[in-house]
């Protein structure tokens, strides 16, 4: 059936490099947004413990005080900040801004709405949430 | 039950975002107000937890994060498999999770705030 | 491997000027009748500076494999038949050459997204279908070809708030090159969407309404996530992915 469809599927998320920029942030967009949900539900749990008081919220805090956990930590935050800056952009996309105005196309038709602005504001998401993390890193292990 | 539009869903989700965005920004702010591990401590936690109008900030952002993050699986769900008993149990099954997360993490803010 | 040796060329001597170099083209072929998976054969094949992949790919079907099942017509951009996914990205055959490809191997395979009908051909019904979904026409009340009323005038303005999307020569590039589409065998798709603000933005169209209801569905507009992988490898500078958030823009009270 799916040879006969002949969908992509999954695989047509991977390899996003062959349709530029935009196909990645739309990936990288997808995937922290999933990382993100995953991490909040896991926030959710984690911080319940503290309803069983102090000791119980000790416990928690020793299982995520540690290297690896400040490690995770600091991918969340990164997640965070590409999925915020990035989100924005997309959003206002949405709403036909900074998307370019029709006009009459000439060759070689390059598309006005994969402009040089979205490709800077991507960068800029993937630049801010590497300074995040790099602000993370030395919080999370300079204490 | 009423059958949302997609549009004004999808609007939902757009204002959730937003929200959040500012109401996470000053959560993250509060845990820069001294040292972060001293911030985590359960002495500072629970007076965060019992300052109502921070208690009110954690319920909006749990509130606001769980239909954003939910929706957002949501669509991925939808894109990815299709059918009518699917989509269904997609649909439902994203609503039971975000009343699921709102209920458990509302009881944290509860008990820790009013020492329920 | 088969090769096609300058000597067969003796049947078109006035077309065919020395090969200055030769490629192997990969095709896939499958008939969903009869086999249970695609196979790739190849071809080594004599080309020029200016050989573009349908001329390669009707060489191998005209002097080694005539079974090659591909759809083509205008051999010039025009008619939209020769879509397929050239070394891995949707593209037109006769608008690619082999120079710019800048690969000694060419692999061709059918368009993603659409069913394979044998080999490079793919069935273009529910494209066709999702297109007519959105009503690609005028609405309006009134006809200009009814008596005691006069052409619809339009000035320069208004013809380029939709001229670059009527310019869609329906190849099906945009939908296989969407991620949604990839996995989404229900949503409307960027061409689809892209008439629909086509004709939205005509201001001699009164069907926007209608249009927006049809495309508010959970397999409509809101699946596009403005990946711009369709803007991307549209041969005609079409757009899909502005029309697409232009036409979001209306139902997000952006545009009026």
């Amino acid at each position: 059936m799916e040879r006969q469809s002949n969908r992509e599927g999954i695989k047509g998320w991977l390899n996003p490099g062959r349709y530029g920029l935009e196909r990645i942030a739309y990936w990288l967009m997808r995937l922290t947004g999933l990382g993100l949900l995953l991490y909040f539900i896991a926030h959710v749990f984690e911080t319940s413990s503290i309803v069983n008081g102090k000791e119980a919220w000790q416990k928690m805090l020793e299982l995520t005080q540690t290297t690896e956990g400040h490690i995770i930590l600091t991918i969340v935050i990164g997640m965070c900040v590409f999925h915020t800056a990035n989100g924005i952009r997309v959003m206002l996309g949405h709403g036909g801004v900074g998307v370019g105005k029709p006009g009459r196309p000439d060759y070689p038709y390059k598309p006005a709405s994969l402009n040089s602005r979205h490709k800077l504001c991507i960068l800029a998401s993937i630049g801010l949430a590497a300074l995040a993390m790099m602000y993370g890193l030395a919080v999370l292990f300079g204490d | 039950m009423i059958k949302l539009q997609e549009s004004v869903i999808m609007k939902i989700h757009y204002g959730t975002a937003l929200g959040a965005v500012v109401l996470v920004a000053i959560h993250i702010l509060f845990r820069m107000t001294q040292n972060f591990s001293e911030s985590l401590q359960f002495e500072s936690v629970i007076v965060n937890y019992q300052f109502l109008p921070y208690a009110i900030m954690l319920e909006l952002i749990l509130v606001l994060l769980s239909i954003h993050g939910f929706n957002g699986l949501r669509v991925i769900l939808l894109e990815l498999k299709q059918g009518v008993g699917y989509e269904k149990a997609v649909n439902y099954g994203c609503i039971a999770a975000i009343a699921i997360l709102v209920a458990y993490g509302s009881r944290t803010i509860l008990m820790a705030g009013f020492g329920m | 491997m088969a090769a096609i040796t300058p000597k067969l060329s003796d049947e078109l001597p006035s077309t065919i000027v020395s090969p200055t170099s030769s490629v192997t083209l990969r095709i896939s072929k499958f008939n969903p009748k009869t086999d249970s998976s695609s196979s790739i054969e190849e071809f080594k094949v004599p080309v020029q500076k200016w050989t573009t992949v349908l001329d390669v790919i009707l060489s191998v079907k005209q002097h080694l494999d005539p079974s090659i099942a591909v759809r083509y017509s205008c051999r010039q951009a025009s008619c939209g038949s020769c879509g397929m996914k050239i070394n891995g990205k949707p593209a037109l055959a006769c608008y690619t050459k082999i120079s710019e490809l800048n690969s000694s191997v060419i692999t061709v395979e059918p368009m993603n997204n659409f069913p394979i009908l044998r080999d490079l051909a793919v069935d273009f019904t529910q494209f066709f279908s999702t297109h007519k979904k959105v009503r690609p026409y005028i609405i309006r009340d009134d006809s200009e070809i009814s008596e005691e009323t006069k052409e619809l005038l339009q000035t320069p303005k208004e013809v380029e708030e939709y001229l670059q999307f009527s310019y869609c020569i329906k190849c099906g590039l945009c939908n296989s090159a969407c991620p949604t589409m990839a996995t989404d065998s229900s949503f409307i798709g960027p061409q689809a969407l892209a008439q629909a603000y086509r004709y939205v933005a005509d201001n001699r169209d009164a069907g926007k309404k209608d249009r927006l209801k049809i495309i508010d569905d959970s397999h409509g507009i809101w699946r596009c996530h403005f990946a711009g992988s369709c803007s991307q490898v549209c041969p005609k500078g079409v757009d899909p992915a502005m029309g697409i958030q232009l036409l979001r823009g209306y139902l997000l009270g952006f545009r009026k």
